[in-house]
């Protein structure tokens, strides 16, 4: 159920009874809108609201716009000396404005009643509704074609593309195997070597299963990596101390 | 020998507003004079005749199809009096659930022909487009080309809001002007309070 605007019931100082008449009162200026509270009209449109418990958009629209121009109209006539500021609007211009607008906006609610009527009057009307059926198409004639041309065309579509290389994508990984050989020949010679160096000249892959390698062997104890910085050259020790028994004695120690 | 069941068949015009008659049976909506001439293959005033003939067997009271003048063409709908039983059997969507803010716009896309939605926000005072769109939905109105200034899409109600509102076509709505006698009222009062003020 919508709040009737126009029926909304006032108790102002002013003024007592419908928002409705209060409207016209004004604009047969009968009432001085200097007296009405229109703050009153607000407090007791929300109040209204209230009591609905739900928000009617429709009925707000209307009050609001309704009220704004009750507003502008006490605006203007309480400030019709110091309009000198607004000098663009001149304030016979925008009441003749208003009231054109308001004598506008009076006709379309008219003249939406009429149509609300009609439709009402016309409930028992039924008909067939439906998409426009198709009409005949013109047939669109071809102009004549060479067959061997339209075969040229479908020989084209159907040759085999060449195979896509996948060349790129493969992989070969050589064994760790191979660099911890390498690695441990390495320091039975020396007791330290750089892995920079040693994996200079390397593939990408290469260096990183070597470096698997080093890691395996720091993991078995055999040596000792140090790097000065994050990125800096990988120093690499031969671990004096690790016992070729270490895993047995391990063992020992665990029993 | 199967007797023809018209009990006009001595009318020469009878063969043409059989086809008439089953032209209009088939189609969906109004069809026009110039459509229905050129479907049947035959002159348009002969065709005129021909429904004049059709209207009078197909009216109400003799029929439960009616035919009429509608949207600017011809059709058939069911008679008044099987209106309850139609209703029954089916809804009428379109016009279902009209809000009076989508009658008012409506209102102003029919009286006041092609707009777009910022004119009918101007005249209505509030933005307007989830109703336009909801009656585009509808098949209420539709769009008219743009705007010469600002190239907003304007609408204007289509051959279905005639069909609905039972109208031959929009013109036939009374004029904006004779709506809202007071209106000439309010605008004489106010600038009376406008040239009251001191200037």
């Amino acid at each position: 159920m919508p709040v009737p605007v126009r029926e909304l019931e006032l108790d102002l100082e002013a003024f007592e009874g419908p928002f409705d008449l209060l409207l016209a009162l004004v604009l047969r200026e009968e009432l001085d809108l200097g007296e009405v509270d229109v703050a009153g009209v607000v407090l007791a449109f929300v109040e209204r609201l209230e009591e609905r418990e739900e928000l009617d958009l429709e009925a707000c629209g209307e009050f609001l716009v309704l009220v704004a121009a009750l507003l502008e109209l006490k605006a203007r006539s309480l400030l019709a000396g110091e309009d000198a500021e607004l000098e663009d609007l001149d304030p016979a211009v925008a009441a003749e404005e208003l009231a054109r607008r308001l004598a506008e906006y009076r006709r379309i609610k008219e003249a939406a009643a009429r149509l609300g009527e009609r439709l009402e009057a016309e409930q028992s009307r039924f008909f067939r509704l439906g998409p426009a059926p198709f009409a005949p198409r013109p047939e669109h004639r071809l102009a004549p074609q060479q067959p061997a041309a339209l075969a040229a065309a479908l020989r084209a579509l159907a040759a085999e593309p060449p195979a896509v290389s996948l060349a790129h994508l493969e992989l070969r990984f050589p064994p760790v195997e191979q660099f911890l050989g390498r690695f441990r020949s390495l320091l039975t010679r020396r007791s330290r070597f750089d892995f920079d160096t040693e994996v200079a000249g390397m593939t990408r892959v290469e260096q990183a299963v070597a470096f698997l390698a080093l890691l395996e062997l720091r993991k078995a104890d055999e040596i000792e990596l140090s790097q000065a910085a994050p990125f800096a050259p990988i120093r690499v020790r031969r671990n004096e101390t690790a016992k070729p028994e270490r895993s047995e004695r391990w063992s020992v120690r665990s029993a | 020998m199967e007797r023809p069941l018209r009990l006009v068949a001595t009318n020469p015009l009878d063969r043409l507003a059989r086809t008439l008659e089953a032209l209009l049976v088939v189609a969906s909506q109004p069809l026009s004079l110039e459509e229905l001439s050129e479907a049947a293959g035959d002159d348009p005033q002969r065709v005129e005749t021909a429904l004049g003939l059709l209207a009078d067997r197909f009216r109400e009271g003799r029929s439960g199809i009616v035919l009429e003048r509608v949207a600017g063409g011809w059709a058939f709908r069911a008679s008044r009096e099987a209106a309850e039983a139609c209703g029954r059997l089916f809804e009428r969507p379109v016009e279902r659930g009209l809000s009076p803010a989508a009658l008012e716009t409506l209102a102003v896309i029919a009286y006041l022909g092609p707009c777009s939605r910022p004119e009918i926000a101007r005249l209505r005072g509030v933005a307007t487009d989830s109703v336009v769109a909801g009656l585009v939905e509808r098949g209420l109105i539709a769009e008219a080309g743009r705007e010469q200034a600002a190239g907003a899409v304007r609408y204007r109600v289509t051959p279905l809001f005639e069909r609905v509102f039972g109208l031959e076509s929009v013109s036939e709505l009374p004029r904006l002007d004779d709506l809202g006698g007071d209106a000439a009222e309010i605008r004489g009062r106010l600038e009376t309070i406008a040239e009251k003020r001191p200037a």
